[in-house]
Parts: structure tokens; C-alpha cells; sequence
């Protein structure tokens, strides 16, 4: 259990078989399920320097060992990223998000990962250090697959950073699961909005869940919607878009029909963010 | 063989050490090396909270932290809350007294949630009290029951300040 980043990195260094991880809620079941034994696991839970919340300019900086729970009550968080605030507190339960890490639910990459459609449509990018280099990544690139990232042996995920601007007006994260607590998304979406006081779409950037083997957004979907009027016809035609752009499987929570049909339908809970005029 | 490890923490009130392994998962170093039954496992994954105890004030899952990871925190188990005062009687008090107990499997995970709750919420709504035990699962379904207990001490709370 290091506590300076420098003791880690002379862990990494000694166990190139080491395995690290945050809070554990995913790690320690898939170990145990599998009836695995690493040679070596390293906790980073101690490591303090990989933890709070900072702005610097344009830049909202995330510790990687910001637990879900510090992240759902942090002022910076409520106050720019709802949308973060939103997700996360759908993430799991109580317990779970007392453990988890931003960091952890990224480098997990499930595809139901809560934390990450939010985090696609933030246009995300993570800050990934090793003894000696320190690189920017955006997550759209860094999360490869099912659990699959662009990380090296060495190295780990040290910040999420996220900008302030553009600003959004519409802040909506949708999940849909077989209970509220402790269900892995079935479908979620996350859309960040800017509507006109004359009712036009201005700039939409959307991102959906469970619907393939990552988080998946379509520019074509955001490029139809962008500069159209924010009604039901104009939503129900990139509806159509949405279902035929997305990959779902069929799994023991939905068939991969149901995943489609309801990818493209949350689309239209959109249709709730009409200004008054 | 790997080589135990000695770590130091507070459990109950009391400072302990103990030599554990280092892939020893906390709920079998509580439960089987010190003998503390009340936490209880069930799905050993994380899913259903029964293994809840609280860690530095916050409730976390015992089946899914390792020994190691204890060492100089403050650990509270329900078998720790009868020598606290206030708050950790009232809760049990209530869930007796209002039949929040069926067969018990899930009680301790459940108190271990509310005093959470309580010590960041002292007067919860009703939502509130639901969302902070949505982790732990009662296969009884005494859910209305529970809920009533948690409510009852909130109630009891804000009318002792009061006065």
C-alpha cells in the first residue's frame, strides 16, 4: 500500500505481474470469481496525491482516487459538472460509492460504466503518469474495449480533467436498469444541450451506455440535430438515426431489439428541456 | 508461503493488532481470526450490503476490502455499537421495537447504512432513508418496516434537540 507516488513507482518497477487497484469493488470480485492469485496487488487507496478536486483556469482538474461519494457532494462538481453529479449518484449503492474511484469506474471500461458517457460528452481527457512522463489522453481513445485501455505497465490514471467552456444549459443523464440500486445500465445516455430562447437546437453533444462494446457517440446524430428546432419530429427522426447507428448485444438484463428500441427513445425525454416562451 | 503482515487499527473503541495474510479479506479477518459474527456475508461481491461496517465513519463493504487496507483506520462493527451512547442504541431500539427485524440476516448491514446516514443527515426524509439503504438487501422484505424504525429515530432526534 504506497502512500508517494514514489514508493509506487518502485513497486510497479519490482512486480511487473503487480496488479493495482482503487477501491476494489471490481478488481477483488473479479479475483475471486476467477479464483486468481496475483503475485502482487497494490491498494492505492493511500495515495493522497491522486485525490481532490481543483480548477486552474478553463480546467476542472479530478483526482483519480475521488471516490463517487466525494464526487456527488464536491461544490465544484454540483456546481459545472451536474451532469457528472447526476450519473455518479446513480452509480451502484452507498457502500460502492464510498470505495469506487472516478479512475477506477474508467480504467474498468464497461461499457455500463456510469461515470463515462458523462464523461465521453464532457470530452473528458485523462492525465496518465508514470515515473518519468506524464501524458494527456482523451477517454474517447483511451478506452479501447470491454475492459480494455491504453494503459502500460507503469502507469496510471493520475487526473481526470475536464473544461468548463463551452458551457451547457441542459445537463441530462438517463439510466435504465431493472432496479434504481445496485443494477449494471441496461441502456443510459448522457446529453449535454444548448437550446436558443427561439426553441433551436445550438450545440448537442449525446453518448450512449450499454449499447456496444464502449461508450459510443455519433457525430451524425449531433450534426442532424445542430441548428434544428428542439420538437418531437425533429428528435424522432435522429430517434431512427440512433437505432440504426447502435451495436447492442443480447445478455442475461435485455436483448440487444430492446437495447435499440430504448437507446433511441431516451432521445426523446429531450423534449422536456422546451424553453417557456 | 507469503509472510503475514502486522497491522494496527481500531476496532470497537479498542486499538488492536493482529498478523493477517495479505490477500485476507477483512469480512473472514473479523468473522473467522476475531470472532465478530454480526457482520455477515451473503454474496460476497458486493450486491447485497450484509457485510457493511463502517470505516472512518463511512459504511464500506467488508467482503470487498482487504486486511491490509485497515490498518490505522477506525472500524466499527455492530457488535461496537452497544458501548457508543445517543444515536447507535436509538437505531437498534427502534428496529426491535418495530419489527424491522425478520429473520436478521440483513440487520447489522442495515444499521451500519443508517448510522452513515445519520451521522451526515440527521433528519433524513423518507427518500433519503431509502436511497442510503438501497445497498443492502432484505430477501424478508421488511423494507416498510425498516424504513419506519429509521424514521422513528430521526424523529426522536430532532425532538431531544429541540428541547
Amino acid at each position: 500500500m504506497p502512500v508517494k507516488p514514489d514508493e509506487l513507482w518502485g513497486v510497479l518497477d519490482e512486480n511487473p505481474e503487480a496488479v493495482v487497484y482503487a477501491g476494489g469493488t471490481d478488481l477483488l470480485v473479479k479475483l475471486r470469481s476467477q479464483h486468481a492469485k496475483p503475485a502482487c496487488l497494490i491498494c492505492l487507496e493511500r495515495l493522497d496525491d491522486f485525490k481532490g478536486i481543483t480548477t486552474e483556469g478553463d480546467e476542472i482538474f479530478i483526482g483519480a482516487l475521488t471516490t463517487h461519494r466525494e464526487m456527488v457532494g464536491d461544490p465544484i462538481v454540483v456546481r459545472d459538472l451536474r451532469l457528472m453529479a447526476t450519473a455518479t449518484k446513480s452509480l451502484g449503492s452507498p457502500p460502492v460509492r464510498n470505495m469506487g474511484t472516478l479512475a477506477g469506474n474508467i480504467v474498468t471500461a464497461s461499457p455500463a460504466g456510469d461515470t463515462l458517457a458523462p464523461l465521453y460528452v464532457l470530452n473528458a481527457q485523462l492525465e496518465i503518469r508514470s515515473r518519468s512522463a506524464t501524458r494527456r489522453a482523451p477517454i474517447e481513445s483511451f478506452i479501447l474495449g470491454p475492459g480494455k485501455v491504453d494503459l502500460n505497465h507503469g502507469e496510471i490514471v493520475s487526473r481526470i480533467i475536464v473544461s468548463k467552456s463551452p458551457k451547457f444549459g441542459v445537463h441530462h443523464y438517463e439510466k435504465v436498469g431493472r432496479r434504481d440500486s445496485l443494477a449494471c445500465a441496461v441502456v443510459s445516455m448522457a446529453a449535454l444541450v444548448n437550446v436558443t430562447d427561439d426553441n433551436i437546437i445550438s450545440k448537442i453533444r449525446l453518448a450512449w451506455g450499454s449499447v456496444g462494446p464502449t461508450i459510443m457517440r455519433f457525430r451524425s446524430v449531433e450534426s442532424f440535430l445542430e441548428g434544428k428546432a428542439l420538437s418531437i419530429k425533429g428528435l424522432s427522426e435522429a430517434v431512427r438515426l440512433v437505432k440504426e447507428s447502435v451495436h447492442p448485444i443480447d445478455d442475461l438484463r435485455a436483448s440487444s431489439s430492446y437495447r435499440r428500441e430504448v437507446a433511441g427513445r431516451l432521445l426523446l425525454r429531450l423534449i422536456g428541456y422546451t424553453p417557456c416562451i | 508461503m507469503i509472510a503475514k503482515v502486522l497491522i494496527s487499527f481500531e476496532l470497537n473503541s479498542k486499538k488492536i493488532e493482529v498478523e493477517t495474510e495479505p490477500d485476507r479479506r477483512v469480512i473472514d479477518l473479523l468473522r473467522e481470526d476475531l470472532g465478530l459474527t454480526g457482520v455477515k456475508e451473503s454474496c460476497g461481491r458486493g450486491d447485497c450490503g450484509s457485510c457493511s461496517i463502517l470505516v472512518d465513519g463511512f459504511v464500506r463493504l467488508s467482503c470487498l476490502m482487504l486486511a491490509v487496507q485497515l490498518h490505522g483506520r477506525k472500524i466499527l462493527t455492530i457488535e461496537g455499537l452497544n458501548e457508543l451512547e445517543g444515536v447507535s442504541i436509538s437505531v437498534q431500539d427502534a428496529f426491535v421495537e418495530l419489527g424491522a427485524v425478520q429473520c436478521g440476516f440483513c440487520t447489522p448491514g442495515m444499521i451500519m447504512s443508517t448510522i452513515d446516514l445519520l451521522n451526515s443527515n440527521p433528519k433524513p426524509s423518507r427518500n433519503e432513508i431509502r436511497e442510503a439503504i438501497s445497498g443492502n438487501i432484505c430477501r424478508c422484505g421488511a423494507y416498510q418496516k425498516i424504513l419506519d424504525a429509521v424514521e422513528t429515530v430521526t424523529e426522536e432526534l430532532s425532538e431531544s434537540k429541540n428541547v
